[in-house]
Order: C-alpha cells, then sequence, then structure tokens
C-alpha cells in the first residue's frame, strides 16, 4: 500500500485560472470579527467544526471517566449520582452536540454549494443565525453542567425528569430546545438551497450521492426535530410548574412521553447515519475511481430510510407496556427499514468489484464504516426481532449496537470526510502515513471497546449501572482498554490536522483527482464565492474513466 | 421446545422455559449474521487485493448498475428479514401472554427496592421465591416512577410503571438464586436496585411459604384489613346506609356507566375506581366517593384489589388483565 | 430610500425568479416543521380526549364559549384582510396593501386582547390549573386539569405565534410605507401572509376542540 498523497491521473475536469483574482475564502477578511459576522457556508462550516469538536471532547472525557469508573466492579471512582450525570453529559453532548450536526454542519454546510454548483447556499443569515443558535443552546448545557448537571439520561423518561430528578433538567432541555432550532433551520436551509440552486445542467440525477443523503437528512431535521421542541416543551412546563400531561399520579401517562421522544428520535438516528452513507458513497467512488454501483437505489435508499424511519419509533418500546400488536408491527416495520440500508451496502461493495483501488486514509475510513456499520446494523436486526429484545433490552447490547453504528459508522463517516476534503477545507495536506497509522488505531481501538459489550449485553449487563457483578469484570476492563486505545486513536489527527492546518504543505487543486465540482472548479482553498463563474454541468457525478483498460504502469 | 438445552460460552444460565427458545433464535441470528459478514468481508478484502491500483486485473465490462441484482439483493434479505419477525413474534407473543394456571405475585417498585407480595401471605424484599416448574405470573406496579424487572437467566423483562399494571412471566426450571436487575433507569440509586430470584423445589417452596407466612397474614386478610382501615366498609359493606355498590361478584363483570358504556371490571378498572372514582361513574349511583388518590400507597392498593377479586368466587382462573387496549 | 426588485437581489441569487422560489419553498418547509411543532399538542389532546371524554367535555363548557366563537371570526376576518392584501401588490396597488396590512394588524391584535381578556376571565374563575384550580368543583377533577392545562399549552402557543405575525405584520408595514413592495417584487408580503393563514388554520382546529366539545 504505497502511501502516494496524490492521485496522478490525466485530470477528470476542467482545470480553472491557477491565478485567481479573488483571495480565499479563509483570507477574504482577517480577524474575529470578520468571522463572527460571515455569511459564507464555508466559514460557517468551520464555526461549526471548532464548536462541535469542542463538545466531542466534553463528551469524551465524560466517556472517559465513566469507562474508568467500570473497570472495577463496585462504585469507587465516582458516586452514583455523579456516574449518572455523567452518562447524560455524554449521550446529550455527543447526540446533539456532536453527532447530529457533525457532518450535516460542518461538511453539508461547506460542501452542499459547491457541490450543486451555487455561491452559497439559500439563506446565509439564517445559516449564521443558525450556528449562534446552536451555540446558544450549547451555553444553556454547559450552564446546567457547570450548576451541578442532570441525572436523566439522554432519554428524559417521566416521571423521573418531571417530578424525582434533581438535577438541572430545566437548563439542559432548554439547551436542546434551542439546539434543535439550529438543527431546524439548518435542513430548511439545505431542503430550499439543493432545489432552487443547482447550476444549469445539474439536474436531480447528477448530483452528487452526498447531496442526496444530505436532502433525505434535511427532510428529517425539519419533520422530527419540532417533535422533540414540543416535547421537551412539555417536559419542561410540567416539571416547572406541577402539571402537565406526562405524569401519572395526575391522569397522565408516561407511555405518551416516550411515543413522543422516539417519534422524533428514531428519525433521529437516520439522521445520524444518512450523511455518512453519503460521504462513503463519495469516497468510495473517488478512490475506486468509478460511478457509484446502482446510482439510483442508492439515492431512492436514502429517502426510503428517511421515510420509513419515521414509523418505527415503536421498536425502543417493545417492554415498556405497550400493546402486544404495536409490538409486532414495530418490529416487522423496523426490519423493513434495515432493506434499504442494506441495498446500500451491497453497492458499495459492487462498486469496488473491477475498481481501481486506492488506500489513502479516506478510504480506510470508509472500508471501517462498511464493516462496522454492518455488524452495528446486523445487531439493530437482532434488537428489532421482539423476543430477542426482551432479553437485551436496556443492557450492553444496545450500548454496543449503537455505539457501532454512530461511533464505528458515523464518526468514521465524519473522519473520512475530514480528511478527503481538508485539502479543499484548509488548502493543506496532512502527514498520509500519520494518518493511515491513526484510522488504524481508531479501528483497533473501537473493536475492543464495544466488542466486549456485545457479549456483556447478552450476559445481562444493564445499561446505566456503576457498579455490577464482579464475574463481568473482564468484560468492562477489556472495553476500558480499548477506549484507552480509542482516545489515543482521536488524539493524533486532532493535533495533526491543527498542525497542517496552518504548517502543512500547500494542497494543489484536486489532490485525489476526484469529480465533484468542488475539486474541478474550485480552488483549494476557494474563493467566497466558490467559484470564478457558474459551472455548467453537462457531465454525470462520478464521471471518472471507466477503468476499461488495464492499469497505466 | 429448548433447542440448546446446553451452556453456551458468553451465555447466562437457562433457567427458564422460555431461555432456550430465545437463545435458539439468538444463535439463529447471530450464525446468519457472521456467515453474511464473512461472505462481504471476503468479497470486499477479494476486490480490494485483485483490483488494486498496482494491479493489473482485468477491469473491462464493468458496470454502473444492475436492475436485476439490485432486485435479487432487496429481496433476498426482506425474506430471511420476514422469517426471522415471525419466529421472534412467536416465542413473544407467548412470552407476553400468562397461562391460566400461573401462580400470581404482586410486584412493587419503588426507589430504590422491590416490594414483593405472595398471594398466601409472605411479603419479602429484594428477595422472590417461586416453585420450579411452576409458571409464575408477576402484577407489577411502580410507586413512583418507572423501573424494570429484568432477570437475565429467564431472558424476560417488563417495565413497572406507575400508573398502570404490567405483567411479566416465567417457568424456572432450574432451581438456584439469580440476579434480578432494575433495567428502567430510575435515579441514583438505580444500579442498586437488585435483587435475588430464589427458585426452591416445590416441597421446599411449601416449607418456606409456612415458615415465612407463618405469622403473617395474606394478601386478602391484608386486603380485608386495609378495606375497613380505610373506611371502604362504611359505604360498601353489605349493611352500610350508603348507596353505593355491592362489591361482591364485580370482578370480571361487564359494569354499566352512568354514560350508557360499559367497561369490564378487571385490576386496571378496580385501581381506577378507587383512586379516581369519578372518572367512571357506575350507573344508578351518586358520584360521592373519595378520591383515594395519592391516599394509599401502591401495595396496599394491590392488596385491597386482591381483596375484592377475592369477593367474587371464581377461583384465580378468571384472567386478569394488564393495559393492553 | 426605496428599494428596488434588483437591489432585493442577496448576492446568492442568479435571478429574482429564484430567490422568490426559494423564499417561498422557505416558507413551506418551515410550515411543515410548524405542523408538527404544533402536532405533539394535538396528538396528547387527541389521546386524552379519547380517555377522559367526559372529562374533556366538563372541562370545555367552563370555557367563554363567547370569546372563542368572537375571536374565531375575528381571525378568520384577519385572514381574509391579509389575502387582500397580497392581491393588492399583485395588482401594483401599493395604497390598498398598506391599508389591508393595517385591517390584518388591528384584527389580528383584536383577537390577541380578547384572548387576554379570555385568559384574565379564566383566572378569577380559577382555571388555571398551575395557579389557583380547584378540583373538587368538579366531578373529573383530574380530567379537567389536563384539559385545562391543554387549553393553556394550546391557546398560549398559538398566542406566541399571533405575537410573531403581528411583529412581522409591524415590519412590512413599515417597508410597505417606504414603496419597497411593488408588483414584480413582493416576496416577504407572500411569505409573512402564507404564514399569517397558518396561524389562523391552527385557531380553526382549536376552536371546535376547545370550546365545542362540551356542547
Ligand atoms: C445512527 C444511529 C442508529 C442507526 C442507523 C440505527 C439503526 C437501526 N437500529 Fe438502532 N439504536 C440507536 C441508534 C441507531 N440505530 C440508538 C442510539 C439506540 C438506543 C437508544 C437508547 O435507548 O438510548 C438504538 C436502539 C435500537 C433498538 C431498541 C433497543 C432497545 O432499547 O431495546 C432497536 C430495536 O429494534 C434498534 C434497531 C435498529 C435497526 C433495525 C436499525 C437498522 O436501520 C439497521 C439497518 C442496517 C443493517 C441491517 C446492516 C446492513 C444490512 C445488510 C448488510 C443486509 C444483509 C442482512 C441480511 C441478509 C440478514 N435500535
Ligand atoms: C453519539 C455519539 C456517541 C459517541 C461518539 C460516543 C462515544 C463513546 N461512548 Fe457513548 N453513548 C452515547 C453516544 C455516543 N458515545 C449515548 C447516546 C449513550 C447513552 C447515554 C444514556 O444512557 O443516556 C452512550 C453511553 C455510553 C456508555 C454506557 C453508559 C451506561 O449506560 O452506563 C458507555 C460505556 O462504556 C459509552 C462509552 C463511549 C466511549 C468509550 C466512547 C468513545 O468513542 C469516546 C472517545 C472520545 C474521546 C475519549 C475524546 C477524544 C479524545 C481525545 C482528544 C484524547 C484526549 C482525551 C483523553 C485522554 C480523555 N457510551
Ligand atoms: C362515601 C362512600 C364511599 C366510600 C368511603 C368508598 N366508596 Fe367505593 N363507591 C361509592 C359509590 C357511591 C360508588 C359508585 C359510584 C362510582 O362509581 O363512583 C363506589 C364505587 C366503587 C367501586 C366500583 C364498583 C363497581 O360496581 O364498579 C369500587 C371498586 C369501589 N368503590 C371501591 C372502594 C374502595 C376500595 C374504597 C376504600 C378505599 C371505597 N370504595 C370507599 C362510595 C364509597
Ligand atoms: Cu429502578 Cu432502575
Ligand atoms: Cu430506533
Amino acid at each position: 500500500m504505497s502511501a502516494a498523497t496524490f492521485i496522478e491521473e490525466s485530470p477528470t475536469g476542467v482545470e480553472p485560472p491557477r491565478h485567481p483574482k479573488q483571495p480565499d475564502y479563509l483570507h477574504d477578511g482577517y480577524g474575529l470579527k470578520s468571522w463572527l459576522t460571515t455569511h459564507d457556508h464555508k466559514r460557517i462550516g468551520i464555526l461549526y467544526l471548532i464548536a462541535i469538536t469542542f463538545f466531542f471532547l466534553i463528551g469524551g472525557i465524560a466517556a472517559t471517566l465513566m469507562r474508568i469508573e467500570l473497570v472495577t466492579p463496585n462504585t469507587d471512582l465516582v458516586t452514583s449520582e455523579t456516574y449518572n450525570k455523567l452518562f447524560t453529559l455524554h449521550g446529550v453532548t455527543m447526540v446533539w452536540f456532536f453527532l447530529i450536526p457533525s457532518i450535516p454542519s460542518v461538511l453539508g454546510n461547506f460542501l452542499i454549494p459547491m457541490m450543486i454548483g451555487a455561491k452559497d447556499v439559500a439563506f446565509p443569515r439564517l445559516n449564521l443565525l443558525s450556528w449562534y443558535i446552536f451555540i446558544l443552546g450549547g451555553c444553556f448545557t454547559l450552564y446546567s453542567l457547570i450548576a451541578g448537571g442532570v441525572d436523566t439520561g439522554w432519554t428524559f423518561y417521566t416521571p423521573y425528569s418531571t417530578v424525582y430528578s434533581n438535577g438541572h433538567v430545566l437548563a439542559m432541555a432548554a439547551g436542546i430546545f434551542i439546539t434543535g432550532f439550529s438543527s431546524i433551520f439548518t435542513g430548511l436551509n439545505f431542503i430550499v438551497t439543493i432545489h432552487t440552486m443547482r447550476a444549469p445542467g445539474m439536474h436531480w440525477f447528477r448530483l452528487p450521492l452526498f447531496v442526496w443523503s444530505m436532502y433525505a437528512t434535511s427532510l428529517i431535521l425539519v419533520l422530527a426535530t419540532p417533535v422533540l421542541a414540543i416535547t421537551l416543551a412539555l417536559m419542561a412546563v410540567e416539571r416547572f410548574t406541577g402539571v402537565g400531561v406526562f405524569n401519572p399520579s395526575m391522569g397522565g401517562d408516561p407511555l405518551l412521553f416516550q411515543h413522543l421522544f422516539w417519534f422524533y428520535s428514531h428519525p433521529a438516528v437516520y439522521i445520524m447515519i444518512l450523511p455518512g452513507m453519503g460521504v462513503v458513497s463519495e469516497l468510495i467512488a473517488c478512490f475506486s475511481r468509478k460511478r457509484i454501483f446502482g446510482y439510483k437505489f442508492v439515492a431512492f435508499a436514502s429517502l426510503a430510510i428517511a421515510i420509513l424511519g419515521f414509523i418505527v419509533w415503536g421498536h425502543h418500546l417493545f417492554v415498556a407496556s405497550q400493546s402486544i400488536y404495536a409490538g409486532l408491527v414495530f418490529s416487522i416495520l423496523s426490519f423493513l427499514v434495515s432493506v434499504p440500508s442494506a441495498i446500500k451496502v451491497f453497492n458499495w461493495t459492487a462498486t469496488l468489484y473491477k475498481g481501481r483501488i486506492f488506500f489513502h486514509t479516506p478510504m480506510l475510513y470508509a472500508l471501517g464504516f462498511i464493516g462496522l456499520f454492518t455488524i452495528g446494523g446486523l445487531s439493530g436486526l437482532a434488537l428489532a426481532t421482539l423476543a430477542i429484545d426482551m432479553h437485551v433490552h436496556g443492557t450492553y447490547f444496545v450500548i454496543a449496537h449503537f455505539h457501532y453504528i454512530m461511533v464505528g459508522g458515523m464518526l468514521m463517516a465524519y473522519l473520512g470526510g475530514i480528511h478527503f476534503w481538508w485539502p479543499k477545507i484548509s488548502g493543506r495536506m496532512y502527514n498520509e502515513k500519520l494518518a493511515q497509522f491513526s484510522a488504524a488505531v481508531i479501528f483497533v481501538g473501537f473493536n475492543l471497546t464495544f466488542f466486549p459489550q456485545f457479549i456483556l449485553g447478552y450476559l445481562g449487563m444493564p445499561r446505566r449501572y456503576p457498579a455490577y457483578p464482579p464475574e463481568w469484570q473482564v468484560f468492562h476492563v477489556l472495553s476500558s482498554a480499548g477506549a484507552s486505545v480509542l482516545a489515543v486513536g482521536y488524539a493524533i489527527p486532532l493535533c495533526y490536522l491543527i498542525w497542517s492546518f496552518f504548517f502543512g504543505r500547500p494542497a494543489p487543486q484536486n489532490p485525489w483527482n476526484a469529480s465533484g465540482l468542488e475539486w474541478t472548479h474550485a480552488l483549494s482553498p476557494p474563493i467566497r464565492t466558490n467559484f470564478e463563474e457558474i459551472p455548467i454541468v453537462t457531465k454525470e457525478a462520478y464521471d471518472y474513466p471507466y477503468p476499461e483498460t488495464p492499469n497505466r504502469a | 421446545m429448548n433447542l440448546l438445552a446446553f451452556d453456551l460460552p458468553f451465555v447466562p444460565k437457562q433457567a427458564s422455559a422460555q431461555a432456550g427458545q430465545v437463545d435458539a433464535i439468538f444463535f439463529a441470528i447471530t450464525v446468519l449474521s457472521a456467515l453474511l459478514c464473512v461472505l462481504l468481508f471476503v468479497a470486499i478484502t477479494y476486490c480490494l487485493i485483485r483490483y488494486r491500483s498496482k494491479s493489473n486485473a482485468d477491469r473491462t465490462m464493468s458496470m454502473a448498475g444492475h436492475n436485476l441484482v439490485e432486485v435479487v439483493w432487496s429481496v433476498i434479505p426482506m425474506l430471511i428479514f420476514i422469517g426471522l419477525f415471525i419466529w421472534g413474534a412467536i416465542v413473544y407473543v407467548e412470552a407476553r401472554n400468562p397461562p391460566k394456571n400461573a401462580l400470581t405475585v404482586y410486584v412493587v417498585g419503588l426507589q430504590w427496592y422491590w416490594d414483593i407480595e405472595h398471594e398466601e401471605g409472605p411479603h419479602e424484599i429484594g428477595e422472590l421465591h417461586v416453585p420450579l416448574n411452576q409458571p409464575v405470573r408477576l402484577v407489577m406496579t411502580s410507586q413512583d416512577v418507572i423501573h424494570d424487572f429484568y432477570v437475565p437467566a429467564f431472558r424476560t423483562k417488563m417495565d413497572v410503571v406507575p400508573g398502570k399494571y404490567t405483567e411479566e412471566w416465567f417457568t424456572p426450571i432450574e432451581p438456584g438464586r439469580f440476579r434480578v436487575f432494575c433495567n428502567q433507569y430510575c435515579g441514583t440509586k438505580h444500579g442498586q436496585m437488585t435483587a435475588w430470584i430464589d427458585v426452591m423445589k416445590p416441597q421446599d417452596y411449601q416449607a418456606w411459604l409456612v415458615g415465612a407466612g407463618a405469622n403473617t397474614e395474606s394478601i386478602v386478610q391484608t386486603g380485608a384489613r386495609l378495606f375497613r382501615a380505610h373506611n371502604c366498609s362504611s359505604c360498601h359493606d353489605d349493611n352500610s346506609q350508603v348507596a353505593a355498590p355491592d362489591l361482591h361478584n364485580i370482578y370480571g363483570r361487564q359494569v354499566p356507566l352512568s354514560d350508557g358504556t360499559f367497561v369490564t371490571a378487571d385490576d386496571e378498572y378496580l385501581r381506577d375506581s378507587i383512586l379516581t372514582p369519578a372518572a367512571q361513574v357506575v350507573a344508578g349511583y351518586k358520584s360521592i366517593m373519595p378520591v383515594y388518590k395519592g391516599q394509599i400507597s401502591e401495595p396496599d392498593i394491590m392488596a385491597i384489589i386482591a381483596y375484592i377479586k377475592s369477593l367474587t368466587p371464581t377461583p384465580s382462573a378468571s384472567r386478569p388483565t394488564s393495559n393492553q387496549p | 430610500m426605496p428599494e428596488t426588485a434588483a437591489s432585493a437581489l442577496a448576492e446568492q441569487f442568479a435571478t429574482p425568479g429564484q430567490q422568490e422560489e426559494a423564499a417561498t419553498l422557505g416558507i413551506w418547509a418551515f410550515l411543515s416543521t410548524e405542523i408538527l411543532f404544533f402536532g405533539g399538542l394535538f396528538l396528547s389532546y387527541g389521546i386524552y380526549r379519547v380517555t377522559y371524554h367526559n372529562g374533556f367535555a366538563e372541562g370545555s363548557r367552563h370555557l367563554y364559549f363567547w370569546i372563542g366563537t368572537i375571536n374565531t371570526f375575528v381571525l378568520l376576518t384577519s385572514s381574509l384582510f391579509m389575502a387582500l392584501a397580497v392581491h393588492a401588490i399583485q395588482d401594483g396597488n401599493a395604497k390598498r396593501l398598506r391599508a389591508f396590512l393595517l385591517a390584518t394588524f388591528v384584527f389580528g391584535a383584536t383577537f390577541l386582547g380578547l384572548k387576554l381578556l379570555e385568559y384574565y376571565l379564566d383566572t378569577g374563575d380559577h382555571l388555571v390549573p398551575w395557579y389557583n384550580f380547584q378540583p373538587n368543583e368538579y366531578s373529573h377533577p383530574y380530567a379537567v386539569k389536563m384539559f385545562l392545562f391543554l387549553y393553556f399549552a394550546m391557546t398560549g402557543l398559538h398566542a406566541v405565534h399571533m405575537t410573531v405575525g403581528l411583529t412581522a405584520l409591524t415590519y412590512l408595514y413599515i417597508k410597505a410605507r417606504k414603496n419597497t413592495y411593488t408588483e414584480s417584487y413582493h416576496t416577504p408580503v407572500k411569505v409573512i401572509g402564507l404564514y399569517w393563514h397558518f396561524v389562523d388554520i391552527v385557531w380553526v382546529f382549536l376552536y371546535p376542540m376547545l370550546y365545542l366539545i362540551g356542547k
């Protein structure tokens, strides 16, 4: 596996002028103010990048503390109360302040206008506003953390959250509520942008699959997030005033909260995977030098996942006392929603066939994604099987399931995407060898952390327990050891990416010889309006020269 | 049917009739998934090696899509999925419908312990004794927040929800002590809300009942006592002056309500009639019964209901319902 | 400083047509968000209305039917004026636009005023569930309490939307005074008009759900 940094080949696109008349977007205005008042989608993407990295570190520190606590069977490092606050903080920051905005707000913002050949998103001011709303929501959440934390879990089940918890539930709920509007506005902006801002000739089936998956994601953002907002608002009002619709001691039904919460949160898990699937489609195509196999199937699979995802929420409530019939319906629907995911996995695999495969860092992440997402998804099928869920619901099996998808899948895709577009974002190259090495460290650390949790889960280890029977210690120790490896794996890219942003080798316009407009028609880094003039699209997406002939070498 | 009645690695003891069935499905899905992963990963690795950038492998006739292939790899998984669904559903439906001859035990979850009452009398905390090979049905509710009664060795669990009754059942097939976990997050000491199930040979169980229940009253007696203590008897007694319905033979009957509808008098209805009587007023009576919501603890309500049920002579055969709509 | 259509074209758009299309699609997407936002409340209402059929009817009878009814007409009228305002500017008649905007505003404000009056009267009747509710005055105290909670939550959220709408109308009016809108450029009028109709339609659902079920 040679690590030639660039893919040298006859360029796939037109070379724009080498000496632009305008400065690139990083140098188009200096100083904090020019950043904090920018309307440039690329700069806003970078603002998000900084913000969510911060929240990832907070969530990661909480995870680290949890994993250290779980090394021994007793509650010794932290008290139960603190442990409960830790996993709540971990879940809340990782889900709402890191993973949901990760690919959409950073890469989506940076790339969608360029990929469709537009100067910016449709509503640039709204875009900036979304970021400020996000930060405001983040402040509330940080306040609740500093004020003493919240111990409800990221699911906020009533009546615990409304009556019994004595954490700062209101502040945290307010934080999530506010951040929700940031998601909504981002989704709205993307939908409108993709509909109305495409360059001439860029019709729907010429869009890169990343755009398709972001479109599907945006639909969910716009249609599911308001339900979370109203649910949390009702929960907060009930906590604040003492009356409401969820409290059983006043004739309410606590199941209603769970239904409303999962009506949002199940679609939300697809917010946390669809963008990753989009990125992976780009990476696989580029590093196999081929058009994605079954483009239309992959594109429509994204929409199918988004739509079907709205009708399976009840699979979180199989043992929550919902009726048996509801259980049956939600189980079969959960299986059906997996079919489009399967379609994607098979199409990516088929793309590799007869490709010309390069093993650059982004590709390593993409391959990691396919493997780990498949394992996570298959464990989701086990959970969707009613009889099995009766046993493993609420155990570490579920924890392992979603970390395989969210960390092994989405986070890998995010890192892969960051590495892939880093030359475009920063105009610099990172050290390829180091990057490949850290991708391998993350892969190993990840499996070591989360595979033992499948076993723990089937043995019956419940979630949200700071203590456990001693016979399970060996698996917890393995998991904690893996988490340390994982932390190192994340620390390395954090360091070399920051370093390369300032000191890396300048990147050429199209180091991977990729086919998207962002590579063929925009400089690295791009100018404020992305293109000197709006490109006219005449080709399909992934217009790589067919590797009909054996390789030149 | 116990397909996998042997010890597997990484699998807890199969101590209930249902455990083997759950393990069998899990085993099947694991093998299927593993096969699939192997197939997929072998295919990927093959492509990666054969079509690595440096190789001169034949790349002619590569395709950008193929409709038939797409249909095949959508339909085959779908069929497998439906198969898995049906298998899982059969076990689940059975696991949620307790048999008629099941022994009933009343369980109340409280922050952060389990309060357990046997019909025969014994009252235990944090420990549940049950006889071997006898189906046991737990009727559960919570005094405060949502809990969940989880027995890994029995492969079963059910949330314990305030304001309603849920149920869970199992047939223990192994004597011994098994762990119970509270499996729904319920606050600070959720992680300490554990208990044990003691599965005893029937004769030991009888001996235990006699010992533990020797100087305790049965749940029906407790209920009768509470029925007087809370002054229910002042209205509902045979010789009371107040116009209140007779509670004999009420359990399982169709009760006419003042708005012209009928309801079946199950546990849930009795509970509601006591806690918020005005919500469903019996036809022909005035809504004068006081509201007991917040006045009586959950275990006590369970005892009172058990007492009211005992006024209906049919033995516990009539199947009380939980909250299925 | 009257803005012309050309100067109102933002940098990221190529043509005014594209800009208008974006704004229209944007407001529709936003309204679908809004529908689901209210949806959570409507669902809660629906479930408890089925569970506590009589209790909800009982609660409904304690509301001020006449205020609710008058308000329904007031709001429908304001929607009519909004539609006329959009129509006026499509014909390029800026003067009638201003008049109709003003009328819309007045009726909208009347609605809010009556709503506040109603809240005031409700408080006097001890109908505020978290403040002075008297359970023993009702035969279904829990259900009535739940109904009243939903009543305040739904009408309160609606009132917040009305306030936003009135603010937007004020903005439109100020701009209209500066003759910003013309026959060829009046997207903001259309967009805010759609929002206004949406808020109106929500009320059309709320009215029977809250005021008529006890009849
Ligand atoms: C990004 C996030 C994400 C994604 C994409 C998914 C995807 C899926 N999830 Fe997961 N899930 C979560 C995040 C996610 N989940 C989280 C966070 C929780 C817990 C929340 C909490 O309680 O805190 C959870 C919990 C959860 C539960 C509830 C468990 C419980 O608490 O009892 C269930 C039950 O059905 C479930 C099922 C599924 C299914 C069927 C899919 C499917 O979409 C997966 C589809 C993919 C595949 C199936 C793999 C690829 C397919 C093939 C290669 C096909 C070939 C297969 C065959 C031929 C067999 N998930
Ligand atoms: C959405 C994304 C997401 C991500 C990325 C993660 C990442 C991780 N998660 Fe998390 N997790 C959740 C979402 C996520 N999780 C959710 C939703 C829950 C449920 C919460 C609930 O029950 O309410 C959960 C619960 C959860 C539990 C169960 C707690 C319990 O129920 O008792 C555990 C236990 O091991 C765990 C572990 C980890 C670990 C080790 C990582 C690691 O991948 C994190 C590694 C990252 C870092 C360590 C930071 C970066 C590192 C550096 C920059 C190096 C320097 C720093 C140090 C050396 C500290 N998570
Ligand atoms: C003040 C008199 C009074 C007291 C005290 C009283 N009840 Fe009642 N009860 C009534 C009346 C009257 C009705 C019928 C009207 C109704 O359904 O509300 C009734 C109905 C019931 C019903 C439903 C009967 C049916 O036929 O469906 C049950 C069950 C019940 N009561 C149990 C109790 C219990 C248990 C207590 C004590 C904890 C109690 N009651 C205390 C007067 C009383
Ligand atoms: Cu009780 Cu968790
Ligand atoms: Cu789900």
